[in-house]
């Protein structure tokens, strides 16, 4: 088998590639996609009547807190500006996000757990464990560049965890299911790693 | 066997380009001969990358256009013109050419025929046809029963892809509809994909048809919602989406 090309000195003829400065932001075969925020899932957007929504933390905790939007809307926020980066090589600067720091979710909660499963309408699952999440590295954010984030983008709210690829950043999150032991969610289960570091360019299994 | 497939570590790879040639008025279809390839499902992509000569890389996915049946890899690539990768891909590579790539990729936008016995009705926009070109070959090549429908929205005869395939594929049931101009004798539907044209020209919900929707996130953002407005199961539908704004290039 023929291996990494930077060993195997396979250079593509004639090309010279348009983006000449490398910005030190972009992890390895990232692109900066400027002003582009391109939409990724596998099924229709879910659209969730705000009145019906609640995000809610089972699994194996003691007491299973349990937020309505309106609780939600009432807890601690965080404003947050992230570079993020997508598994298909976009990635995009500073982007601006308002929501609730996965900490703050997660204050009272009693776990022996070290994995998170977060579960979302549509289906959609992600798995992490909970050292990726805590610590002030993921939010539940409902907000978009001053604006209430549209369903395109995963509204009313989605999982923000910047330091990983951008498929472990759930789409129309609904809650966390804390286990004792890693499941793979959706996207993991279909070839894609299982941890998703793009500074470690973790794009699919095996990497 | 297919999950097997999936989830061995994926290596980068060099295939030789067989042809590269153009496929419709935006479109090259690249034939490439990959000898270590695994095989793939319909539907799956692959991932390209480009290597300057001072170590810089550019990679981008595409949809593979060909079934395993065929004996080469095909892929076909839209030029976008402020693009990086795509100009290279359309524009300067030729026959004999080497091209670094990996795959196959995805697992969950896919169709084959041991799939289940469920109809499916496949629904594209623009370039979004190429993973359905792909299935179709596969439909026909297996010999598989399940009906299969495709309704692909294209702009205009020119902009068609995959046209001598879709014409001649009797195993299935191809509706084109051409969005802003057709000539005086088109004998297909004319307009964009709204609600009218998918009642018309799809399987109906009552048949609990797969449903896959590729194409521009509008495209299938808006053909998604009117699907499970016309009453198909929100899990049936699966969809892949590209080119957001400055999304690929």
């Amino acid at each position: 088998m023929r291996e990494d090309p930077i060993v195997s000195g396979f250079i593509s003829r004639a090309f010279t590639g348009r983006r000449r400065e490398r910005s030190d932001r972009l992890p390895p075969g990232q692109y900066d996609v400027g002003g582009g925020f391109p939409v990724l899932s596998a099924g229709p957007t879910p659209r969730t009547d705000l009145d019906a929504w609640d995000f809610t933390i089972q699994g194996e905790v003691d007491t299973a807190p349990r937020w309505s939007w309106s609780e939600f809307q009432a807890l601690p926020r965080e404003d947050v500006t992230v570079d993020i980066h997508c598994v298909t090589s976009w990635s995009k600067f500073d982007t601006s996000w308002q929501g609730v720091s996965v900490d703050t979710l997660l204050a009272d909660v009693e776990t022996a757990a070290e994995y998170v499963l977060a579960f979302c309408d549509g289906g959609y699952t992600t798995n992490l464990p909970l050292d990726a999440v805590t610590g002030g590295q993921a939010w539940v954010v409902d907000t978009y560049d001053g604006e209430p984030l549209h369903p395109e983008h995963g509204g009313p709210a989605r999982l923000l965890v910047p330091h990983l690829y951008f498929w472990k950043s759930a789409k129309w999150v609904r809650g966390f299911k804390l286990l004792s032991h890693d499941q793979p969610g959706f996207w993991e289960t279909f070839g894609y790693h299982n941890e998703g570091d793009p500074w470690r360019e973790q794009r699919y299994a095996g990497d | 066997m297919a999950r097997a497939a999936l989830r061995r570590r994926l290596s980068w790879q060099l295939a030789e380009v067989v042809s590269n040639e153009h496929e419709s008025a935006r479109t090259h279809r690249l034939t490439l001969d990959v000898p270590d390839w695994s095989g793939h499902l319909p539907g799956q992509h692959l991932d390209v990358r480009l290597t300057a000569p001072d170590g810089y890389t550019a990679q981008r996915s595409y949809s593979i256009a060909s079934s395993s049946e065929r004996p080469y890899v095909e892929l076909v690539v839209e030029r976008l013109p402020d693009g990086e990768v795509s100009p290279y891909l359309t524009d300067e590579l030729r026959t004999g050419d080497q091209l670094e790539l990996r795959g196959p990729i995805g697992g969950y936008f896919v169709w084959h025929r041991d799939i289940d016995n469920a109809p499916v009705q496949l629904i594209a926009g623009g370039s979004g046809v190429v993973p359905f070109l792909a299935m179709l070959q596969h439909h026909a090549a297996s010999g598989s029963s399940v009906p299969m429908h495709l309704l692909y929205s294209a702009r205009n005869v020119d902009d068609v892809i995959g046209g001598s395939q879709l014409r001649t594929a009797n195993d299935a049931e191809v509706t084109i509809t051409l969005s802003r101009t057709a000539p005086d004798d088109w004998q297909g539907p004319r307009g964009r994909v709204d609600r009218d044209l998918l009642a018309q020209h799809s399987v109906r919900p009552e048949s609990m048809p797969r449903v896959y929707i590729c194409g521009p996130t509008s495209f299938v953002e808006a053909t998604a919602k009117l699907m499970v407005e016309l009453g198909h199961d929100t899990a049936a539908i699966r969809t892949e989406r590209f080119g957001g704004i400055g999304g690929a290039s």
